[in-house]
């Protein structure tokens, strides 16, 4: 297989935490007296998985550990997963800003590494100035920025503030100039981290399209991003980081996929309270949300089966009414497709007051794929909320599964009453 | 099956100690006179003087010595006129001093950009080098002046021709011992800062033990030896024997300079390889 660009093997990297200072000058001696005998490292057999909040026993972490994949010639591999979860530990590993604890990494081709934009960028230099500078930093040679300044310039849309020291930009502007010249690198291999966030719709559409442009083009491209819609688009490939360790790899879809289960996949009993009522006043609240099939807590449902959500809700201070909110959203761009609101109690309730409901969604109606679902409760006017409780707190996803091979019937979000008269 | 397997790069936990890669250096190049333009038109910018201040430093460092260990002190120029020699020995020994402070910070004044790009991480003491050349440059120019000034009007100067040929020579050991130091107490600063609070210190005590101001020819055997173990002194001395006439020239101390700065720089490229790996993660 020789169209194996990268290949990385066992990778694994160890962090301290807490600071540097005297106390860890002992490490350093032990460390050192451990490899003056020739034994090993006493520090590499210890070691927590990376979990943030969780409370570890030792204060070293692996950020990664045992990381294998591959990547082919012309691969465009989106890497996806939570904060802290060793995304940019492995980007700066292979653009050598940092090097392993252990395992390797084989490389075939020129790396251009694009950690963050502007690297390098001095204030008091001018516009064409930081052009040079920053190219070369990157790893361009004098000439090749040269031959493409003209095009770099008309990228960025700053050719009025050429000749200006680029202190005086604003910062869109300095993003601009910035992301151009990195744009307008030419590697075998490219690293992406998050650039894209940067300026405004316009320009990102156009960074989104020339990163389209570098992948057509056949070169090998690692893109790492929380914008879910942008790496199913740009990529075909995917490795989803949990904790440091590799959760699911391969191809795009499923990755993604698995991203967005993963992610939420706890029940409502293990989210605290506090967490909720950041957003309410807390007068009445969930007790149990979940989606329940033959009597068991299900997310997954057929296309033509029912949709039944459990309710319970508790009254925790005295209100005068309560109305249920539901939206049913797509988990990408949370952009709600349909919902549904219902007064349930025009009446004052009291304190520790309960009321258990099912929703039901007929079936055929949700056409088949993920949904995040949000639920509220609030007064009848809903201008109060109670409580919400939506993917922010953990609420597992909707999962439908299509019946049928029907492209017609498995397209699109809902289902509509449509009818034909004659 | 995968028997010719063959890599471009292989990332791995430790560089072999050896490993330096000159032709990564040297496809860097642009990166380099680049970065030394950046500090030379940074360095004066929104200053009305400009560059002119290459010029004023020097002669005020000059003066300054003249009125405290000329005129206050009355420590002996070899009967050269204070001001000449003042200005020989700071022009060499600035020179050092400036490449030794600006590399002997390498990683921590660079560890945004290092942090984000790879690209061979000695470009940047080298290209501290060679941007103080230019200043030194300037100041050598100011020396001349005042040189032949001094040569034209006085018979205190007696320059040795024949030795001229030894200057460049002189300025790359200068330039060798910075950057060797520098380096070196930048990679050893990565992870336990104590030592750049000795820096400043440090530089202001060598240039005493340097015969920048005392010249050694007044010194005893035994003290002249001592001072001539720092690399420095000969260099410094070999320079005020050339333009001057005064100073103190030898082949046997000159060699010793030279292989001193060969063996520091040596040492410390291996260490600043080894730092390069993992300062990311202490700096």
């Amino acid at each position: 297989m020789s169209d194996v660009v990268i290949k990385v093997e066992n990778l694994g990297k160890q962090y301290r935490l807490g600071s540097v200072g005297t106390g860890t000058v002992s490490h350093d001696l032990n460390r050192w007296w451990y490899k003056v005998r020739g034994k090993e490292d006493p520090y590499l057999k210890i070691g927590d998985v990376n979990d943030r909040t969780q409370r570890g026993e030792s204060d070293l972490v692996w950020a990664l550990k045992d990381i294998n994949f591959e990547v082919r010639q012309g691969d465009v591999l989106g890497i996806i997963g939570k904060n802290g979860a060793g995304k940019s530990t492995l980007l700066k590993i292979l653009s050598r800003v940092t090097g392993p604890t252990l395992g390797n990494i084989k490389v075939r081709g020129r790396i251009a590494s694009l950690l963050e934009v502007g690297t390098g960028f001095h204030p008091e230099l001018t516009g064409r100035e930081n052009i040079f500078l920053n190219g070369a930093i990157l790893g361009m040679t004098k000439n090749e920025i040269k031959s493409k300044f003209d095009e770099i310039v008309d990228f960025s849309g700053v050719e009025r503030y050429i000749d200006t020291p680029v202190k005086r930009y604003s910062s869109g502007m300095y993003v601009r100039l910035a992301f151009a010249v990195a744009a307008h690198l030419e590697p075998e291999i490219l690293i992406v981290d998050e650039v894209l966030a940067v300026g405004d719709a316009e320009f990102q559409r156009k960074c989104l399209g020339k990163m389209k442009d570098v992948s057509g083009q056949g070169r090998t491209v690692l893109f790492v991003s929380h914008n879910l819609q942008a790496v199913s688009n740009l990529c075909n490939t995917g490795i989803v980081l949990k904790n440091g360790r590799v959760e699911t790899y391969g191809n795009i879809e499923d990755c993604v996929k698995s991203y967005i289960i993963s992610s939420r996949n706890t029940t409502l009993i293990n989210v605290s309270n506090s967490n909720r009522l950041k957003r309410t006043n807390g007068n009445v609240i969930f007790e149990e949300v979940k989606a329940v099939k033959n009597n068991e807590e299900c997310w997954e449902f057929n296309y033509d089966e029912d949709i039944c959500v459990n309710i319970k809700v508790k009254v925790q201070v005295e209100v005068d009414d309560l109305s249920f909110y539901l939206a049913i959203k797509n988990p990408f761009s949370g952009e709600i497709i349909s919902n549904f609101k219902l007064v349930i109690s025009d009446k004052k309730l009291e304190i520790e007051d309960c009321l258990s409901f099912s929703v039901i969604i007929p079936f055929k109606t949700i056409r088949p794929g993920q949904y995040a679902l949000y639920f509220a409760l609030g007064d009848a006017g809903t201008k109060i909320f109670y409580d919400v409780v939506d993917e922010n707190v953990n609420l597992p996803i909707l999962n439908i599964n299509p019946v049928s091979m029907d492209v017609h019937e498995n397209s699109g979000f809902v289902t509509l009453p449509i009818k034909i008269q004659y | 099956m995968q028997t010719e397997e063959h890599w471009d790069l292989i990332i791995k936990p430790k560089n072999k100690w050896y490993q330096l890669d000159l032709a990564a250096i040297w496809r860097y190049r642009d990166l380099l006179m680049l970065l030394v333009r950046r500090d030379f038109v940074s360095v004066y910018k929104q200053t009305i003087l400009g560059p002119l201040w290459f010029l004023i430093q020097p002669v005020l460092t000059a003066i300054t010595f003249t009125f405290i260990f000329g005129s206050v002190a009355k420590i002996s120029t070899d009967s050269n006129p204070p001001i000449l020699f003042y200005m020989a020995g700071i022009t060499l020994w600035s020179y050092f001093s400036d490449c030794l402070t600006k590399t002997s910070n390498t990683f921590i004044a660079n560890a945004s950009v290092f942090g984000k790009v790879y690209f061979p991480r000695l470009i940047i003491p080298l290209s501290v080098l060679v941007s103080n050349l230019i200043k030194l440059g300037i100041q050598f120019l100011i020396f001349v002046v005042i040189w032949i000034y001094f040569y034209s009007t006085t018979n205190q100067v007696n320059p040795h021709w024949n030795l001229m040929w030894l200057l460049p020579l002189l300025i790359f050991i200068m330039a060798g011992l910075g950057f060797g130091f520098g380096i070196l107490i930048s990679s050893l600063t990565t992870k336990y800062r104590d030592l750049t609070f000795l820096v400043g210190f440090g530089v202001q005590l060598l240039m005493y033990a340097s015969s920048v101001v005392i010249p050694i020819s007044g010194m005893s055997d035994k003290v002249k030896f001592v001072m001539l173990l720092n690399p420095l002194t000969s260099i410094i001395e070999t320079f005020k024997y050339i333009f001057l006439g005064s100073g103190f020239y030898d082949k046997g101390w000159l060699f010793y300079s030279f292989s001193f700065m060969g063996l520091l720089i040596m040492i410390s490229v291996i260490i600043f390889n080894k730092v390069e790996k993992s300062f990311m993660d202490t700096v």
